[in-house]
């Protein structure tokens, strides 16, 4: 085993350790959002996607790259708004007791 | 420079913990999302600079970007709340089948002998990439209703699944050791699509979430692998994150259904609970029902009141009435509290997320283990297009396929209205004793109808 793989091999075991950590404390109200956070961060293989895309010289490596990178890009892109749009929508007692049209926009 | 670009690769990892972390509290969630989309800029920001473009490579990628950030925008703005689930399904396969994607490029770039320490985490990614895609668009199909979402099943199913498993191992081994050839790992590939279809199918649309959480696990170990393949920590972090998280999101899933993980994906749920609901099914027992005004009364001169919201109310889209007969009542002095039960709508959270929309403050949205013991202080629980989650068969009927799973204690209030079109099951299709219980009272009919008249009916009060 080189020292590259073995260093990579590390990073992934704590990972794995700080991700259980990280997402145990997160509350079920709000695990619909961290599923699909989660989901927008696995988009990353974007970079991925730009590098095999980059180097494209041939059909099936062109056909390959295109097609990887729309399914990343809709991965990540739709991820984030989505959730976004989600959070937006939580508020506490303070804001609602306001009424909407109080609120300066 | 590659110092640079490492340390970037690893702030965005960074922030990826810290986005999750903020995602803890609802005051920090948003920021939290924003803290993970900064990481996300940053690694495909420092990515660009590094690459060697060819000329096809330059256009396909503006092309890609253009396409894929289109069709996410328009997705994510126009879904539905309610639909949600399945969106989520659709994201999470458009990633896995990216992964696959990259390992099957990267791969053919190796040519006919890849070194085995990247070749086995391409592979790896293909097959768990695959799987993902496919398996995710059959979920997002059934939760769609595109398709039907019963479990579909055959006789030896179980034979052909191991089959097309045994097969993508061979084919694993041959592209491992005999020598890579692009036929290879596009058999591969077709092979880890049937198996992600198969896997899906006898899966019943109700336990989609389940799997689709256990998908969004399965892409990012897919994206995990890449990282290797790659020699990217950003990929590795961030796909082993999403990794541990989709395997505790799955875990807690299954035990708020009192259920292993194994019966969820194998055990063919909906064919036992019909049979057991034919059994179960007593034809004929009195329900009592009272008139809205009646109930107004009953609600509008209480002390405490506990909504119990389920996948119903927000069918009949029925959020802002309900959360307007709340306001109404706590004017009066009534204290109202929902109980979520963690699998109230379609996935964990979700009934937060829509009522989070109607504007209920999400300090009245009280987990099951919060409330559970207050419920014997309510005067009133109101259902509202719930019904498993309350069934005391859970507790009491040890054959009862929902047996085991946690429930919300509504059978302790004093009095306990149902909000329901009708006495039809819900979705686990077994009956409910809780509806013939001398302190029920039923309300028949469609959730927003009902509420609104109830809303009206409490004003006069």
């Amino acid at each position: 085993m080189n020292s590259e793989l073995l260093n990579e091999f590390t990073f992934f075991v704590l990972a794995v350790f700080v991700g259980i950590e990280v997402i145990s404390k997160v509350p079920t109200m709000l695990h619909t959002p961290l599923m699909s956070g989660t989901n927008a961060i696995h988009g990353i293989i974007l970079v991925g996607a730009l590098v095999i895309a980059a180097g494209a010289n041939s059909p099936v490596t062109i056909a390959l790259g295109l097609l990887a990178v729309v399914l990343a890009t809709t991965n990540v892109v739709g991820g984030f708004v989505v959730t976004d749009r989600m959070l937006e929508m939580f508020k506490g007692r303070q804001t609602t007791r306001t009424q909407e049209p109080v609120k300066p926009t | 420079m590659t110092l640079f670009y490492a340390l970037a690769y690893l702030l965005a990892a960074v922030l990826f913990i810290l986005g999750l972390k903020q995602l803890s509290s609802p005051k920090t969630a948003r920021n939290g999302n924003f803290t993970a989309a900064a990481g996300m800029v940053i690694a495909l920001g420092v990515t660009v600079p590094q690459l060697h473009f060819t000329s096809a490579g330059a256009i396909i990628i503006l092309l890609g970007v253009v396409i894929g950030a289109a069709i996410g925008t328009i997705g994510a703005r126009q879904v539905k709340m309610t639909q949600i689930p399945q969106m989520v399904a659709l994201f999470n396969g458009a990633g896995g089948g990216a992964a696959a994607l990259v390992a099957v490029a990267e791969l053919i770039k190796f040519g006919a002998h890849p070194p085995l320490a990247e070749a086995l985490p391409s592979v790896f990614s293909i097959v768990i990439g695959s799987v993902s895609f496919a398996g995710s668009l059959v979920a997002f199909a059934k939760l769609q209703e595109l398709m039907t979402g019963t479990p579909i099943t055959y006789p030896g199913q179980q034979l052909v699944n191991g089959l097309i498993a045994a097969a993508i191992i061979g084919f694993v081994i041959a592209v491992l050791a005999i020598a890579s050839i692009p036929f290879s790992f596009l058999s591969l590939m077709v092979l880890a699509l049937i198996l992600g279809v198969a896997f899906v199918l006898p899966i019943g649309g109700a336990d989609m979430p389940v799997v689709i959480s256990l998908l969004n696990a399965f892409t990012g170990l897919a994206v995990a692998a890449s990282g290797f393949t790659l020699n990217n920590f950003a990929l590795i972090v961030a796909g082993t994150l999403v990794g541990a998280s989709g395997s505790l999101l799955t875990k807690l899933m299954s035990d708020a259904m009192g259920r292993s993980l194994g019966n969820v994906l194998f055990g063919a749920f909906g064919k036992v609970q019909t049979a057991a609901g034919a059994v179960a099914g007593k034809e004929g027992r009195a329900v009592r029902t009272a008139s809205v005004e009646d109930l107004a009364t009953l609600l509008a001169y209480s002390q405490r009141v506990i909504i119990v919201p389920g996948y119903g109310l927000a069918v009949a889209q029925a959020q802002h009435a309900v959360r307007e007969l709340a306001d109404l009542l706590e004017k009066r002095g009534v204290e109202v509290n929902y109980a979520i039960h963690p699998v109230a709508g379609r996935m964990p959270g979700h009934m937060n997320v829509l009522l989070a929309e109607a504007n209920v403050p999400y300090e009245q949205l009280k987990e099951m283990d919060e409330i559970n013991d207050e419920f014997k202080n309510a005067d009133v629980v109101l259902v509202v297009g719930a019904n498993d989650v309350v069934n005391p068969a859970a507790r009491n009927t040890p054959g009862s396929p929902i047996y085991g799973m946690p429930i919300l204690n509504a059978d302790q209030a004093k009095n306990i209205v149902f909000m329901k079109r009708s006495m039809r099951p819900g979705f686990a299709g077994i009956d409910n004793d809780l509806l013939y219980d001398p302190k029920t009272i039923m309300l028949f009919g469609d959730a927003k109808d009902s509420l609104t008249k109830l809303v009206n009916a409490v004003k006069a009060a």
